[in-house]
């Protein structure tokens, strides 16, 4: 073979680009000729300077930044603004959810508070502290305990019994509790002040709680609560008498 | 972001502008990240980045001058002054000789060159990365060296002169 020949190989050899058995013959070839050899030499020489002066220009830090934020900010709006709606409808819903949740709870716990007074009240051997039938007896005697006042019905055309009337305290402010009777069943009718921090009643409703049924309303900065066990028509009409006074 | 410091430096040897080299760089980037669907896991991911640097330079006003003679590979460099001893030659040779001696290289040839010998790429990889046969590669890049180092020489003696 020529020394042309083996010169045509020089280029993959430099590079690394032969294989095992071309790189071996070319070795044999460089101990027996020194023109190739140092030609291969030169060649390896020229490779290493030119990978040193090739790496001449380099980047500013302000262009990479530039090309960085070319690139990253089109992303993030994409994710931001695909789930943003999402997002906000979750927690639209999630804060009302916990606010219908939390209402609702309040006032299961602000009526069980009641019920359970009127339980207590009939289970007691002195249900009331005043015992009268008679309306002009029992509201005269809330006068001075109350921080506010109030008007009982006419009961003699109607079915139902004054009882009496005892102070009770619901959420640290004191109220009425009035107890009335129809047939065998008793009704407490609760008069309490309507504050602006007070808990829901579920106004202007009638419900079932704990088989007792009730009534709520709120007037003139009061709020009314019938209780009992009696029927729910017993209970409306018993509210009616109240709403009915002026 | 991956290779950027080395396709800065490839993308100025090509434009040989600062501005220029900036612009081609932020393109490639930006044609890179809308076509990455299209590149295949697996394949050379450096190759199809500097094909996409060298595609986009070729649509350039300046690389439409030197696209014409990027197929012209069966047309022979003849020497244009006789080779001198390679190692007298790089006894005097600076870097800043061979940096300009790249400069003045046609493109084709510099860019070979640039990807052999300072991105050691495979003859594999230049072949993916130009679109061209390992043939094609072997046979440019030993005219490219070629015409190096009779540029060289023919610095080096107008230097002796």
């Amino acid at each position: 073979m020529t020394c042309d020949l083996w010169l045509s190989k020089l280029d993959a050899y430099v590079d690394g680009a032969c294989s095992q058995e071309e790189l071996a013959s070319l070795e044999v070839h460089f101990r027996t000729c020194s023109s190739c050899a140092a030609e291969a030499l030169s060649r390896l020489q020229m490779k290493r300077m030119t990978q040193a002066a090739a790496a001449r220009y380099y980047p500013s830090p302000e262009f990479r930044l530039r090309i960085e934020r070319s690139i990253e900010p089109k992303r993030r709006p994409v994710w931001v603004f695909a789930w943003m709606p999402a997002v906000a409808v979750a927690l639209v819903l999630l804060a009302v959810g916990l606010t219908l949740w939390a209402w609702h709870a309040a006032r299961e716990q602000a009526l069980a508070e009641l019920v359970d007074l009127h339980v207590a009240t009939l289970a007691s051997a002195n249900p009331v502290d005043v015992v009268s039938t008679d309306r002009h007896t029992v509201k005269p005697w809330f006068q001075g305990k109350l921080p506010f006042t109030f008007n009982l019905p006419d009961l003699q055309n109607s079915s139902f019994k004054l009882v009496g009337g005892r102070v009770m305290y619901f959420e640290h402010s004191p109220g009425a509790q009035l107890l009335f009777q129809i047939r065998n069943h008793q009704l407490s009718v609760f008069i309490l002040q309507d504050r602006p921090d007070a808990i829901p009643l579920a106004m202007g409703a009638t419900a079932r709680d704990m088989a007792f049924n009730v009534e709520t309303w709120s007037e003139s900065g009061l709020r009314y609560v019938v209780i009992s066990d009696a029927s729910p028509a017993d209970v409306h009409d018993l509210s009616d008498l109240i709403r009915g006074v002026r | 972001m991956p290779l950027f410091a080395r396709l800065y430096n490839f993308a100025h040897w090509l434009t040989q502008d600062r501005a220029s080299a900036e612009d081609l760089v932020q393109e490639t980037y930006m044609k890179a990240l809308r076509g990455f669907s299209s590149f295949q896991q697996g394949t050379n991911f450096r190759a199809w980045m500097y094909r996409i640097m060298r595609n986009t330079f070729l649509t350039t006003q300046a690389g439409l001058k030197v696209s014409a003679s990027l197929d012209s590979d069966d047309e022979a460099v003849e020497p244009t002054v006789p080779a001198t001893p390679e190692s007298v030659l790089l006894a005097r040779m600076e870097q800043k000789m061979i940096q300009d001696t790249l400069e003045k290289l046609p493109v084709k040839f510099r860019e070979i060159i640039l990807l052999c010998d300072l991105e050691e790429m495979s003859y594999q990889e230049i072949g993916e990365t130009l679109g061209i046969p390992m043939g094609t590669v072997m046979s440019r890049l030993s005219r490219a060296r070629k015409a190096m180092r009779e540029l060289l020489a023919a610095r080096v003696q107008g230097a002796s002169r």
